[in-house]
């Protein structure tokens, strides 16, 4: 069943959209959080695994050391308190996932608590989102369910699961209500979860794949009406495991309660599945006593004290933040804002820093990217990074264009060579004779041979109409091919008509 | 805490999955009040600066190295399983959770 919709724009009229996220981050630990098994994507099934993640009985689970230090940068990172103590609980429900009939997380006393993120959206504004906590738990076993129709679990016969992924070291990271967004909520949810995911990855702490299933969201969205003080009723879409499926799901969601709230009838608090084919989301289940987990302190834990001194010393440890790099980056550069932030929504900020570090300039390195290497890969549908241009291809090829011997044309021309993996820059101009004529003699020719066919424009020149020139110098590097250099072609017929400039 | 009503059993036997007859009910929540109240006594008897606690030892981070250890193979882990399929636990489809 397909449910109704109202026009973003008319939601948008009607309604003030409130988020709220919960962003799952596996970490990237050798190990699991509780036991040794290996922490490993991709493996045979059940065979990263050992009698704690099975949850044979008897078994005690041990803390992973790595988990708690890199559940710490996270908090840091996010500008959270971290806790001088917090403790582990049993989070209780009966699920094929966990062989436990538990999922040990913290519930509440959470490792970080009450931080904030700066999320910088794709034209500069930045969007202040609270962070309630950040809390340590254990990711559960993948399930497939199998026959049926659909694949999905409506009409599955049974299920299998692997518990390879059992007890990998999640940290779940929780905003506040998120409020003020307004039509920008969509786009907000989006650059919310890239923020996040970009301090992970650059914290070390996790591999950061979403394709992988490392960082997954949750998407909470509620309506009111323009001016009221209450929350609505929220529905929370599970796994919206892409930054494009975020943005897509919440904007979906809004104009979903929308048509629901016009209707007159009451959102209801439920959980939505989200489907990337139809790009809408259908509905899970209405909270209810599923959802009384029966929180205890896990009694096979002990409590995790984080001394200020240990805290102070993994807070020397954090890499520069994404956000002061970018800062840094664009102010050794000299871009402008617009300039800077083209590079950064093309996604070629790391490319450009290490082309800038083989010695281009800044100039040259942005014109390589943006004016070259975007465009081809936005042809090729794959990112910038993964066309495989070296950093030193670009730096040769700027030398060859600043020494004359070839211009810029044949320089795009060499650049295709390259990717199209015939070799070098300096294999590629020799294979394919590529050179700038210098001589300039043939180059005579061609000058009289274009001023003879257009007299006309000859005489403008003449007559002081210099701009006119380049009808003669298009006719120049059309005979010879493109392999004039247009500067010293202008020169001559500036000399050959007696004209001074 | 609230005294366990007969209806407090009746939600947690449903959440522990245990089916309990009416008479198992009433008995239970008999039961499970005198427990309440006994276990209440224990904080009659500590004043406010006995913080609540969870362990009886006052022992805290007990960490182990981020270095792998042993594992099962596919074979070791089924062992015991009802039912397996391809290197994995063979269940029956749970609706209505996801």
């Amino acid at each position: 069943m397909t449910d109704a919709t109202l026009s973003f724009e008319e939601a948008m009229e009607k309604y003030d959209p409130v988020l709220g996220f919960e962003v799952h981050v596996e970490l990237n630990t050798k190990t699991k959080m509780f036991s040794s098994a290996p922490n490993v994507f991709g493996d045979e099934p059940n065979t990263n695994v050992n009698e704690v993640d099975l949850g044979m009985p008897g078994v005690l689970p041990v803390v992973n050391r790595t988990a708690i230090e890199s559940s710490i940068k996270i908090g840091l990172a996010l500008n959270c308190t971290i806790a001088e103590n917090c403790r582990f609980a049993r989070k209780n429900y009966f699920y094929p996932d966990t062989p436990k009939n538990f999922q040990t997380s913290q519930y509440d006393e959470p490792i970080a608590y009450d931080g904030y993120l700066d999320v910088e959206l794709s034209d500069g504004t930045v969007f202040r989102v609270e962070i309630e906590r950040a809390h340590m738990e254990e990711d559960a076993g993948k399930l497939t369910h199998m026959g049926g129709a659909t694949g999905r679990i409506q009409g599955a016969d049974y299920s299998l699961v692997d518990y390879n992924r059992s007890g990998v070291p999640l940290v779940e990271i929780v905003t506040k209500p998120i409020q003020g967004a307004g039509s920008r909520a969509p786009e907000l949810a989006k650059a919310y979860v890239a923020a996040v995911r970009e301090i992970v990855k650059n914290l070390g702490v996790s591999d950061a794949r979403m394709e992988r299933g490392n960082v997954r969201c949750d998407a909470n969205v509620s309506l009111r009406p323009h001016g009221r003080e209450r929350f609505g009723i929220r529905s929370e879409t599970k796994n919206v495991n892409s930054l494009r499926a975020v943005e897509h799901a919440v904007r979906y969601e809004i104009q979903r309660h929308a048509a629901v709230l016009d209707s007159g009838e009451p959102v209801i608090q439920e959980t939505r599945h989200w489907h990337e084919d139809t790009r809408t989301t259908t509905s899970g289940r209405a909270k209810s006593d599923a959802d009384d987990y029966r929180y205890f302190p896990e009694p096979d834990l002990v409590p995790i004290v984080a001394s200020r001194a240990w805290v102070e010393e993994l807070r020397a440890t954090l890499p520069e933040p994404p956000a002061a790099r970018r800062k840094r980056l664009q102010s050794d550069w000299g871009y402008s804002d617009l300039e800077f932030r083209d590079v950064v929504n093309a996604g070629v900020m790391d490319e450009i820093e290490e082309t800038i570090a083989a010695g281009a300039t800044p100039t040259v390195a942005r014109k390589w990217w943006m004016g070259e290497i975007v465009g081809r890969a936005k042809n090729a549908d794959v990112d910038p990074g993964q066309l495989g241009v070296a950093p030193a291809t670009i730096v040769e090829l700027n030398k060859m264009v600043e020494d004359g011997k070839i211009n810029n044309k044949m320089a795009t021309e060499v650049l295709d060579g390259v990717l199209a993996g015939e070799g070098t820059p300096a294999e590629i101009v020799q294979k394919r004779g590529l050179a700038v004529v210098s001589d300039d003699g043939p180059l005579l020719e061609a000058i009289d041979a274009a001023l003879a066919a257009q007299p006309d424009v000859a005489d403008k020149i003449r007559g002081g109409k210099v701009q006119a020139i380049g009808a003669i110098v298009g006719g120049v590097m059309k005979a010879t091919r493109g392999q004039a250099d247009a500067g010293r072609v202008r020169e001559l017929i500036l000399e050959k008509l007696g004209v001074q400039v | 805490m609230a005294a366990i009503n007969r209806d407090d059993v009746a939600h947690l036997a449903r959440l522990a999955h245990i089916e309990m007859s009416a008479e198992e009910l009433d008995r239970m929540a008999g039961e499970l009040a005198v427990i309440v109240e006994s276990v209440k006594s224990v904080s009659e008897a500590a004043g406010e600066d006995v913080p609540a606690t969870s362990h009886p030892i006052p022992l805290t981070n007990v960490f182990r190295e981020d270095v792998v250890g042993h594992t099962f193979t596919a074979e070791q882990s089924l062992t015991g399983a009802p039912d397996a399929y391809e290197g994995r636990f063979k269940v029956p489809a749970i609706l209505d959770e996801d």
